[in-house]
């Protein structure tokens, strides 16, 4: 038994014992449980892909004589200014003006929220137009400038919803092609796509939330941020397989960082032909080793966690819960499944070689002493459900 | 006798030259097997011509001067696919649309994915998939 403090004090004096999740899984079985959970202090898990529920609050600073925004764009993109003057919120899905979306089907999305967002921290020279009504102490009614992330007093990145604990695999029933968040799927369950990084992602190997919560500490694309909140559409509550691991999407986490101190490399916008626009995020998480059962925990491994199989051209836009198959992450990144006894191609939308890197480049920072763990101020909820949207005619 | 080798040639040509049969000329005058992968040949505009030529050395310098008597210029070092190391997030989301195998996940320890431009075919089937614009074409 280790507690929080303990192994801050290991790390501060640079002896903590840190491994990914990726190399404790064989550690642990040469070793054996006990001996293993006395030796490692702390646990890295870590993600990379696609979170569209993403985006960031900006603070421009005021102009002479001043503006309160009513409207803004930050390359042709609309950013959200119903805050105070100089306060937007740009969003990772938002489209840039006039694009044409799915007008020309599928449309191309080429530039959006999410590359804005990576434009910013990548330190890029942006434009920002904005208007105003005018009123006694904010005069100014037009604005066009340009700017960098420097230029800003804060660039919050704020994102509801981070780091699914599981996800679907997304596969065509149809015999047309679907364009999708999850990719393009091909007719006639040609291909499948998947979306984890399984063994490695952090609420996969904390999968009943005992270390990881409201006000952990996190590395979030670089830089030092916490969870703020449980995720939007936060569901413990939900199929687990014997080891406790979900087996459908479940948990999610509220991200928040400072933007100035990320990196670009662990922060990308993204396009999907036919869908939008969206952004890719690097998350890492490290998972103190508190007793053995929690040892225990990171040490799961793909062939052990399981995904639905869900087809994206009729069960999913209906919403008929339908799932066609299980499958384990180890088969998803073998390249091929099988569905009702038929072989199907995998492709892959989150980075394991990505997860890969910042699970290590975090325990490095852990191992030097620049990054420490931290208790939760509050647990994320274990038994909450994931409540549908009812359609209701008439006001009750 | 010279070494039979083929030779990736992309030709861009402005609109007066389209109407020639230059492919007739390289298969019937210097016996060149042709493949062509991709082109655009649209009268009374610009147009291109990406293909492999396989044949004796010695017939395929005669036919680049055959066609550099042409208004056309030539690119025999170039790709018309290019895919931008920086750039890729190493998803693999591209890998089963490669019908080829250029695009690829070698280790399946570090999953990282690799290209390799000898095998690809400039189907473009990646430049419509990958969500981080990694793989782009020169046309």
């Amino acid at each position: 038994m280790k507690t929080y403090e303990q192994i801050n004090r290991k790390i501060e004096s640079g002896t903590a014992v840190v491994m990914t999740a990726d190399e404790i899984m064989d550690y642990v079985d040469r070793k054996g449980l006990d001996a293993a959970a006395a030796e490692v202090d702390v646990v890295t898990t870590a993600t990379f892909g696609p979170m569209c529920s993403s985006g960031c609050t900006l603070n421009f600073g005021h102009s002479q004589p001043k503006i309160r925004m009513t409207e803004a764009w930050i390359n042709d993109v609309p950013a959200y200014t119903g805050l105070a003057a100089v306060d937007v919120f740009l969003g990772a899905t938002q489209l840039r003006h006039a694009d044409p979306a799915n007008m020309d089907y599928p449309g191309e999305f080429r530039y959006g929220g999410g590359h804005v967002i990576e434009d910013l921290v990548a330190g890029k020279t942006l434009q920002l137009f904005a208007l105003s009504y005018g009123t006694d102490e904010y005069p100014r009614r037009e604005i066009r400038t340009y700017f960098t992330i420097d230029d800003l007093n804060q660039a919050i990145m704020v994102n509801p919803r981070n780091c699914y604990q599981n996800y679907n695999v997304a596969i065509n029933d149809s015999d047309t092609t679907r364009h999708t968040y999850m990719g393009q799927l091909e007719p006639n369950r040609r291909n499948a796509n998947y979306c984890s990084a399984g063994q490695l992602s952090p609420l996969l190997n904390d999968p009943l939330y005992e270390t990881i919560g409201i006000g952990t500490r996190i590395w979030l694309a670089g830089a030092q941020g916490h969870i703020y909140a449980e995720g939007t559409q936060h569901a413990g509550h939900c199929e687990r397989s014997g080891n406790d691991v979900p087996m459908e999407g479940a948990g999610t986490l509220g991200l928040t960082a400072d933007m100035k101190e990320m990196n670009a490399a662990f922060i990308r916008g993204a396009s999907f032909r036919g869908y939008g626009v969206s952004l890719a995020v690097g998350v890492g998480i490290p998972i103190p080793i508190l007793n053995a059962d929690i040892l225990k925990r990171t040490c799961v491994r793909d062939a052990e966690i399981m995904a639905p199989v869900v087809d994206y051209s009729h069960d999913y836009p209906e919403k008929t819960g339908r799932v066609l198959a299980h499958v384990s992450y180890a088969q998803l990144r073998s390249g091929e499944i099988e569905v009702e006894g038929k072989p199907v191609r995998v492709g892959s939308l989150s980075s394991y070689h990505k997860a890969l890197e910042i699970a290590t480049l975090l325990a490095d920072e852990i191992r030097r002493g620049e990054f420490r763990v931290s208790e939760p101020l509050r647990k994320l909820p274990a038994n909450r459900s994931m409540r549908p949207l009812t359609i209701r005619p008439e006001p009750s | 006798m010279s070494e039979t080798v083929t030779r990736k040639l992309m030709l861009f040509f402005p609109t007066c030259e389209c109407e020639k049969p230059i492919i007739y000329h390289l298969v019937k005058d210097y016996d060149l097997v042709v493949n062509v992968f991709r082109a655009k040949v649209t009268p009374k505009e610009e147009g291109y011509l990406v293909l492999d030529v396989t044949g004796q050395d010695t017939n395929i310098t005669l036919a680049l001067d055959y066609l550099r008597t042409f208004n056309i210029t030539i690119n025999d070092s170039g790709k018309g696919l290019t895919w931008d190391e920086t750039r890729c997030c190493h998803c693999g989301h591209c890998v089963p649309f490669c019908p080829t195998g250029a695009l690829s996940i070698p280790d399946p320890a570090t999953r990282e994915v690799t290209f390799d431009s000898d095998a690809c075919i400039e189907c473009l089937a990646c430049v419509r998939v990958c969500p981080y614009n990694a793989c782009v074409s020169t046309f």
